[in-house]
C-alpha cells in the first residue's frame, strides 16, 4: 500500500467500465489533502510511506511480546519496567512517536488489569502497533469501564470472583501495557519461546497468556 | 506472538493513508497530540449519539473530520480549496482510461 499522489487504479471486475475505478469519496478527500500539503510544501510523501510501512509490517504485538517475556525472565528487568516503563522501552528503542509515557501493570492472582480508551482510541503503538478494530468500537469503549467482567466474557476470559479488575483509562499522555500472568510449566523457557505465548490481547488485558 | 487470524492492519488504503497524515503532521510539529487526541474524542462523542459506532471505517470517517477540521482551523487546508482538489481528483479519476495511472493536472 503506498500513500502516493500518483495512484494507480485498483483491479475492476467489470471491463467494461472505460475509466479509472472511483476510490470511495472520503478517498478522495485524504488525496485532496495531501495535494494540498504537499503544494504547500508541508508535508513529505516519502515520509507517508515511511510511516505506513512502519505501522503496518515493523511494529506490532511483537514488540510488547519481548517486553513481557523478558520482565518473566529477568527480576531486574521486571523491576525496572513497574518502575519505569517509558525509559526501559525508549532503550529498547521501542520510542513513541507521540512523546507518550508508558506504564507497565502487571497481573497478579488479586488483581487483573485490563486497559480501554474512553476517550478516542490511545494505545501504546510503539509495543502493540495498531489497536484491533473492537479497541476502537463504541462498544468495548464504552463497556469495559462498567461491565469489565461481562466484557472479558465475551473474549472468553473467566476470572475467578476473588480476582479484583482494575481498568486503565489511557489518555494521549500515558499509555497502558499489561503484563499477563507467566504460564505454569515454563520455567527455564528461554525469552523467545516465552514470547510465542504473549498475545496481543493478553497485553490489552481482554486475554491470557497462552498455555504451553 | 502470533494470534490466530491478525486483524489487517488497516483495513483500506485511505485509512491508512490519512493516519499518517496525522502522524507525519504531528511530527512536523504542526499539532501536539494531545490536542489531536481531544478534538477526535470529541468527534467520535458527537458521531457516537446517532449511532454505534463500529472501530471500523466509521472510526476513520470521524479521524478524517478531525483532520479537517483542524488543518481549517489553523488556516493550513481552508475547506473550499479542499473540496476544489477533492472534485478535481474525481474528474481526474473519471477521464483516466481503465488501467492508465491517474494524475492530477496542476
Amino acid at each position: 500500500m503506498r500513500a502516493s499522489l500518483q495512484c494507480m487504479p485498483h483491479d475492476h471486475h467489470d471491463h467494461d467500465d472505460p475509466h479509472a475505478l472511483l476510490p470511495p469519496e472520503p478517498a478522495l478527500r485524504v488525496k485532496a489533502l495531501e495535494t494540498l500539503l504537499t503544494r504547500k510544501g508541508l508535508i513529505d510523501p516519502a515520509a507517508l510511506d515511511e510511516i505506513i510501512d512502519t505501522y503496518e509490517n515493523k511494529i506490532g504485538p511483537k514488540n510488547g511480546a519481548q517486553v513481557v517475556a523478558r520482565a518473566w525472565s529477568d527480576p531486574e528487568f521486571r523491576g525496572a519496567l513497574l518502575e519505569d516503563a517509558t525509559k526501559v522501552v525508549a532503550d529498547l528503542g521501542y520510542f513513541g512517536r507521540q512523546g507518550e509515557h508508558v506504564v507497565a501493570v502487571e497481573n497478579t492472582e488479586d488483581q487483573h488489569n485490563m486497559v480501554v480508551c474512553t476517550l478516542c482510541s490511545c494505545y501504546p503503538w510503539p509495543l502493540l502497533g495498531i489497536p484491533p478494530g473492537w479497541y476502537k468500537s463504541d462498544a468495548y469503549r464504552a463497556r469495559a469501564v462498567r461491565a469489565p467482567r461481562e466484557v472479558l466474557a465475551e473474549f472468553g476470559v473467566t476470572l475467578p470472583a476473588d480476582t479484583r479488575i482494575r481498568v486503565w483509562d489511557s489518555t494521549a499522555e500515558v499509555r497502558y501495557l499489561v503484563i499477563p500472568m507467566r504460564p505454569d510449566g515454563t520455567e527455564g523457557w528461554s525469552v523467545d519461546d516465552l514470547a510465542q505465548l504473549v498475545t496481543r490481547d493478553s497485553m490489552i488485558g481482554t486475554g491470557l497468556a497462552r498455555q504451553p | 506472538m502470533s494470534d490466530a487470524r491478525p486483524d489487517p492492519v488497516f483495513e483500506e488504503p485511505w485509512h491508512a493513508q490519512v493516519f499518517a497524515l496525522t502522524v507525519h503532521l504531528n511530527e512536523t510539529g504542526l499539532f501536539a497530540w494531545p490536542d489531536w487526541a481531544a478534538r477526535f474524542g470529541a468527534t467520535l462523542a458527537r458521531h457516537g449519539l446517532s449511532k454505534e459506532l463500529n472501530g471500523g471505517s466509521d472510526y476513520f470517517a470521524a479521524w478524517l473530520e478531525t483532520l479537517e477540521g483542524l488543518l481549517a482551523d489553523r488556516d493550513v487546508a481552508d475547506p473550499t480549496t479542499v473540496e476544489t482538489l477533492r472534485a478535481a481528483w474525481e474528474e481526474a479519476y473519471l477521464s483516466t482510461p481503465h488501467g492508465q495511472p491517474v494524475h492530477l493536472e496542476s
